[in-house]
């Protein structure tokens, strides 16, 4: 029989892994329509985002980022908003990390312009330039979005696990046992994850969890069986659970077929970004997202081309607890 | 002879650089299917050709790497371009096991708005870019704007490759 005191520490560790799986304290304190303890997602859209050209307007995104955010935090000045996601992901002082997505080269990678924009606000925020660090796998994936390496501590950094390295010792959770980047285990206390939404030739979707095989030595390793459990072990590992905070995720343009490439055959602009804490919500999402455009265009949902992204139900099951894929208890909100 | 041990780190050191240098991206050398600058008419190529070994190619292209490795891929080579120093492309040269493989890859990302054009042995061509193969060769050339003169500025650089297989 467990002692009252083991009683305590098992609830403790139980209440810590239930605030990761959902809102976590990110999402609005006072929401006048209430969640009702749903899980979070909130789609900002805005279609002239683009004007006529195949680059985003800077001036939109950030104001794209502000309505996004402010409809998340329920906090209207972006500052305040701002202050509130640091203070409660854990980063003030500290350095936070912006994870992109640049492995599908230059035209289907996280676009630069967000993360300047996020960059933008920490600052304003109180954080530090040189405590933010933008980074993903290689120089290369991060000149794919259109950022430039800089490593000098003074300004708003951005190199990538080519230069950090990785650790020595695997840590494990199922089917996954990886060496992390040392960007992901020594230097930041927080992540804010920048994925980019895209059709997935093996997962089906890469969104959310699957941009986490980025910060790993060997992701070649977690594709088999498409993907599945190894986005959702690896996402269960706790350096990635508690770190990875939230997901302000890149939809302003996507692939819906073709995918992790780039096939500009298959591109659209859905012109969005799609925010939350709860990654198995926002995956189930973006899924939804990707099949509902497949449709559109003629395709078949991914399910009936042999593609569903079944590690989304494997990250919400009893055994991962990273979120819900219940649509009934996502609360998502559009503005 | 007695080596000084700063000496034997040195060559150590020196060792293990030139097997990182090797297990890397290699050069291409003979056959060498990217056009040179300016060979296919306006096209600079802007960057070295970095090739990829079947078991590197996740590296390059992630989980995509895995159609490629069931179809049989040998090598990927990929090289960028840029016309008339605007229009920015991406050039693959996926080298198979033979033309069934080539044929496999070609044949599984068509679509019905692809329209088919003389290239190799067969070929598609679409706003933004043409896919062929040719043999054991399966080439893709993916541009990263759509304008008037894209398409034709695509098929110029195609030719260029397809002459080269």
């Amino acid at each position: 029989m467990a002692t009252r005191r083991e009683f305590i520490k098992t609830a403790a560790a139980g209440a810590v892994v239930l605030g990761a799986e959902s809102r976590g304290g990110l999402a609005a304190i006072a929401d006048p329509q209430g969640d009702q303890g749903k899980s979070r997602v909130v789609i900002a859209r805005d279609p002239a985002l683009h004007g006529g050209g195949s680059k985003p307007d800077e001036k939109r995104v950030l104001d794209l980022l502000d309505r996004a955010i402010a409809a998340y935090t329920g906090k209207d000045k972006a500052v305040e908003a701002w202050k509130h996601i640091v203070a409660q992901g854990g980063g003030e002082g500290k350095v936070i990390g912006l994870k992109t997505n640049g492995l599908g080269g230059r035209g289907i990678s996280t676009h630069a312009v967000l993360a300047f924009a996020i960059a933008e606000r920490l600052q304003q925020a109180g954080v530090k330039a040189g405590d933010i660090l933008v980074w993903d796998r290689t120089a290369r994936d991060l000149e794919a979005c259109g950022l430039t390496i800089n490593t000098d501590p003074s300004r708003l950094r951005c190199y990538g696990s080519d230069v950090s390295g990785f650790e020595d010792q695997p840590q494990s959770f199922g089917s996954a046992s990886v060496h992390f980047s040392k960007i992901l285990t020594r230097e930041c206390a927080m992540v804010i994850n920048l994925p980019i939404l895209k059709d997935h030739s093996m997962a089906g979707v890469t969104f959310a969890m699957k941009n986490i095989y980025g910060v790993v030595q060997r992701p070649q390793e977690l594709h088999a069986t498409g993907c599945n459990p190894g986005v959702a072990d690896l996402n269960c590992i706790p350096v990635v659970r508690q770190k990875v905070r939230i997901t302000i995720g890149d939809a302003m343009s996507s692939v819906y077929e073709g995918g992790p490439g780039f096939r500009p055959e298959h591109l659209w602009y859905p012109n969005a970004l799609i925010v939350g804490e709860d990654r198995v919500a926002l995956d189930q999402t973006a899924w939804k997202m990707i099949d509902r455009k497949r449709v559109e265009m003629g395709l078949q949902p991914l399910a009936s081309v042999g593609r569903p992204p079944d590690y989304i139900a494997t990250a919400a099951d009893s055994g991962h607890r990273l979120g819900t894929n219940n649509a009934e208890k996502i609360a998502l909100k559009e503005v | 002879m007695i080596v000084s041990r700063r000496t034997l780190i040195s060559i150590a050191s020196m060792a293990a650089l030139i097997a990182l240098a090797g297990a890397g991206c290699k050069k291409i050398k003979a056959g060498d299917p990217f056009p040179a600058s300016n060979a296919a008419a306006g096209w600079e190529k802007t960057g070295d050709t970095r090739t990829y070994a079947a078991k590197e190619l996740w590296q390059y292209i992630d989980g995509d790497a895995e159609q490629y490795i069931k179809a049989g891929v040998v090598t990927t080579s990929t090289a960028d371009y840029k016309y008339q120093g605007q229009l920015e492309a991406v050039v693959d040269v996926h080298t198979m096991g033979g033309a069934d493989g080539a044929r496999k890859i070609f044949e599984a990302g068509q679509t019905h708005d692809a329209q088919t054009v003389q290239l190799g042995d067969a070929g598609i061509q679409y706003a933004q870019s043409v896919i062929f193969r040719k043999g054991p060769y399966l080439v893709r050339i993916v541009a990263y704007e759509s304008t008037a003169g894209t398409p034709q500025a695509l098929m110029a650089l195609a030719h260029g490759i397809e002459a080269k297989l």
